[in-house]
């Protein structure tokens, strides 16, 4: 049986490799997403202001839909995920909201729906152990940077996914793909967000930190599983990529891209899936140069003991 | 009624209510759960705001508490309960196994001197190793050793040793021992003490830099805590009072100090001030100063909370003659650069409106005051109460701070809250001022007042 999925807009449209990725690779663990019916916009922000029943309209439907179809939602993009998880605790403390809302909607929500992300998912359901042993080609010698960002894992007291500072899911995630970890200081560090959009240059700085951070910590790939991350990362990479080679390049400290990765597409890598479903060609930085080199693919699955 | 008290406790607040009471010509009965007395004090360099050699002003009170003859001393020891009440308690005590005869020991430092295992030790906060057989330090009040049967080879080997008929490891100290000291076969034991009121001077623990993970605590080996660094700064330290960096022994160059690390925040389950960081904060970055001339300190605070006699002048003095440089801010993040091995601190700089970044050889984190772990237990073995952040509660916090919410039961030092040397030894003579006048009405009960004369209901007696 497959799990309620909502993709989301930015899955839809520009995001559009992850959720290809997404989708194949859960498909071949036997757990495929099935799309809920009729689904709109979460939002795209979790609303903060105190008397903002309107915005928490959106993100009711979605859940009122997930309840017909199972009691459960996935999703991918984490922006969507945050929203979702903190409505749905939200309406679990104000039952006040909740009829407020199901007034408005006229369809009732009962305020019963496990929202989940994929990566959760694999923990909890699949486990690591189960995903470990569904690859088939292991990514071994492939150094890998986990970053987080801080929707998926902020505010904890409601995301309740995973230690805020020294989150661990995306580690686990990396190191049954059998690649290898790269720590690096950055991984919980904010990418600058929706500043993208008003403060371009903010977003540029504290991603050229995060890149060069994780480039010195000697990481082949940087892997996320937000869209918002993934194109603060990876977008203004350009601009220190050839052909900008040289002295502009040389003093920002990084004279090779590194390439963004989501984590499903490293697991349709791993699970040895057709390139099609790699979803790799929106990126900016090319990560395909990664995956020709041979030397991961002959590696046997490093046991976790070696990883630890 | 028995006018004799006993102190829980043997830091400075436990010594000056016993030596209070003692030097009146009452008994008391001090207990100190460590080998030895001296509290925190002990693991201080200097003290603020006079750059007092904490040592040197603590041993005289450590020395005359172990030679008082109306003090009878328990290290080692805790309370396991307390049954009976106001003017009748029988508590029982638990002493450790020392493992060493104590009657018999002369103090020497033999065995220590020669013991081939290390451990890591809790009075150094991870900066210096401790002996498998050790004291607290030179001038430990008894200066006699234990051994901590965790990291003494011959105790872990001789189960498996002797199972198979031969002898066990090591035993240095048994060997070299003038007197023969040395009982590996020791065990603990059991006391019960009588008196008539308790005072509680149990202290505090300060948070694990292991609960600010943002801040690199328990992973960057140059993040240390500010006791951690008054041992570096302490002559009785592990490096003499050399300012060395533990990751690799470098002389830090820059260093920034962190104040409210943990404290005023609620999230961390501290949400009080703790008191005494401004303060000492602003010590340690002067003898910082004092020992590394070329070196620049750096103060990130919130804002600086120094109210106590001579405590403003001092912070002042710290800026304007030590060249302290403070930056209004939190500190958000703090990594290490792995390849120049820097810690780098990050945090915003209220004062311009901006983030800012230093590059430190050395970060001191002012770890919040903590309640002990086990004052919940202690609470509720003594009967009394705790607020919600663990510390003792006063019957009444305006006028009697240090009278329990039972009976008989006083209150002195950290134990009840943040605070400093000087208030807490004013505390613990307070509690000792308390206690004395109970013994005082206990030995020569005062007469019953006559009512006035044509009081209602008053007969003349003519």
């Amino acid at each position: 049986m497959g799990i309620p999925y909502f993709p989301g807009c930015t899955l839809s449209t520009t995001a559009t490799g992850y959720d290809r990725s997404g989708r194949a690779a859960a498909a071949a663990l036997g757990m495929p997403l099935d799309e809920i019916e009729g689904w709109q916009c979460c939002g795209a922000t979790f609303p903060l202001a105190v008397d903002n029943s309107m915005a928490f309209i959106a993100p009711t439907r979605i859940l009122t839909q997930a309840e017909h179809a199972g009691g459960m939602v996935t999703t991918l993009c984490v922006v969507c995920y945050h929203v979702l998880k903190r409505s749905q605790v939200m309406l679990e403390r104000s039952p006040e909201m909740l009829e407020r809302i199901n007034w408005f909607t006229e369809q009732p929500y009962h305020g019963q729906v496990r929202v989940t992300h994929l990566l959760e998912v694999l923990r909890d359901d699949l486990t690591w152990e189960g995903l470990r042993a569904a690859v088939k080609r292991p990514l071994a010698g492939l150094r890998v940077a986990p970053y987080y960002g801080c929707l998926l894992l902020r505010p904890a007291a409601e995301m309740r996914l995973d230690d805020p500072e020294r989150p661990t899911i995306l580690h686990d995630c990396v190191r049954a793909l059998g690649a290898e970890v790269v720590d690096f200081p950055y991984s919980v560090e904010c990418c600058g967000s929706y500043l993208a959009v008003e403060k371009k240059d903010v977003p540029d700085q504290l991603s050229l930190k995060i890149v060069q951070s994780a480039k010195r910590s000697g990481a082949d790939c940087i892997v996320t599983a937000c869209p918002l991350c993934q194109y603060n990362l990876d977008y203004p990479q350009r601009s220190y990529h050839p052909p900008y080679v040289g002295d502009a390049a040389e003093s920002l400290g990084i004279i090779r891209g590194v390439p963004v990765l989501y984590f499903t597409q490293l697991m349709a890598v791993a699970l040895d899936l057709p390139r099609a479903d790699w979803g790799m060609e929106g990126l900016y930085v090319d990560p395909l140069p990664l995956f020709s080199r041979g030397e991961f693919q002959t590696r046997p699955v490093p046991n976790e003991e070696a990883d630890a | 009624m028995i006018p004799r008290v006993m102190v829980v406790g043997g830091g400075i607040a436990g010594m000056q209510a016993a030596l209070d009471v003692a030097n009146s010509g009452y008994e008391a009965v001090l207990v100190e759960r460590l080998p030895s007395i001296g509290g925190h004090m002990a693991q201080l360099s200097e003290t603020f705001p006079t750059l007092d050699c904490a040592q040197c002003i603590l041993t005289p009170r450590t020395v005359e508490v172990g030679h008082h003859d109306k003090i009878k001393l328990f290290t080692y020891s805790a309370v396991e309960s307390v049954e009976g009440e106001i003017g009748a308690f029988r508590v029982r005590l638990r002493r450790e196994a020392t493992y060493v005869d104590w009657d018999v020991c002369t103090g020497c430092g033999t065995c220590y001197q020669k013991c081939p295992f290390q451990a890591e030790s809790d009075f150094e906060r991870g900066i210096g190793p401790r002996k498998a057989i050790y004291t607290l330090g030179p001038q430990a009040v008894p200066n006699k050793p234990v051994i901590d049967p965790a990291a003494c080879k011959y105790m872990l080997t001789r189960a498996e040793r002797e199972a198979q008929g031969k002898k066990p490891q090591c035993g240095a100290c048994a060997k070299l021992c003038p007197t023969g000291a040395i009982r590996f076969d020791d065990a603990p034991r059991y006391f019960e003490e009588e008196v008539g009121a308790i005072i509680l001077a149990t202290g505090y623990d300060l948070m694990s830099p292991v609960r600010l993970p943002e801040y690199g605590g328990g992973t960057i080996p140059d993040v240390i805590d500010g006791l951690a660094f008054e041992r570096l700064l302490s002559s009785s330290g592990p490096t003499a009072g050399a300012v060395r960096r533990p990751s690799d022994g470098k002389t830090p160059e820059t260093i920034v100090f962190v104040q409210c690390a943990g404290s005023r925040d609620p999230e961390r389950g501290a949400p009080y001030c703790s008191k005494i960081c401004c303060m000492y904060t602003a010590k340690q970055a002067m003898l910082y100063k004092h020992r590394v001339h070329h070196g620049q300190a750096h103060v990130f605070y919130i804002d600086i909370r120094a109210g106590g006699k001579r405590y403003e002048e001092f912070v002042q003095r710290g800026i304007h003659e030590e060249g302290t440089l403070y930056h209004r801010g939190k500190v958000s993040r703090i990594y290490r650069d792995s390849a120049s091995g820097k810690v780098i601190v990050r945090g915003a700089d209220t004062l311009n409106g901006k983030s800012t970044e230093i590059e430190a050889d050395l970060v001191v984190l002012a770890m919040a005051v903590l309640p002990r772990a086990d004052a919940p237990e202690v609470a509720a073995r003594l009967g009394v109460e705790i607020d919600a952040n663990g510390f003792f509660v006063s019957r009444n916090d305006e006028f009697e701070p240090v009278v329990s919410t039972r009976p008989g039961v006083y209150l002195a030092g950290v134990a009840t809250g943040p605070k400093d040397i000087p208030e807490t030894v004013a505390q613990a003579s307070g509690a000792a001022g308390k206690v004395l006048s109970l013994f005082r009405q206990w030995e020569f009960p005062s007469p019953p007042t006559p009512l006035p004369q044509g009081a209602r209901g008053v007969r003349s007696t003519k």
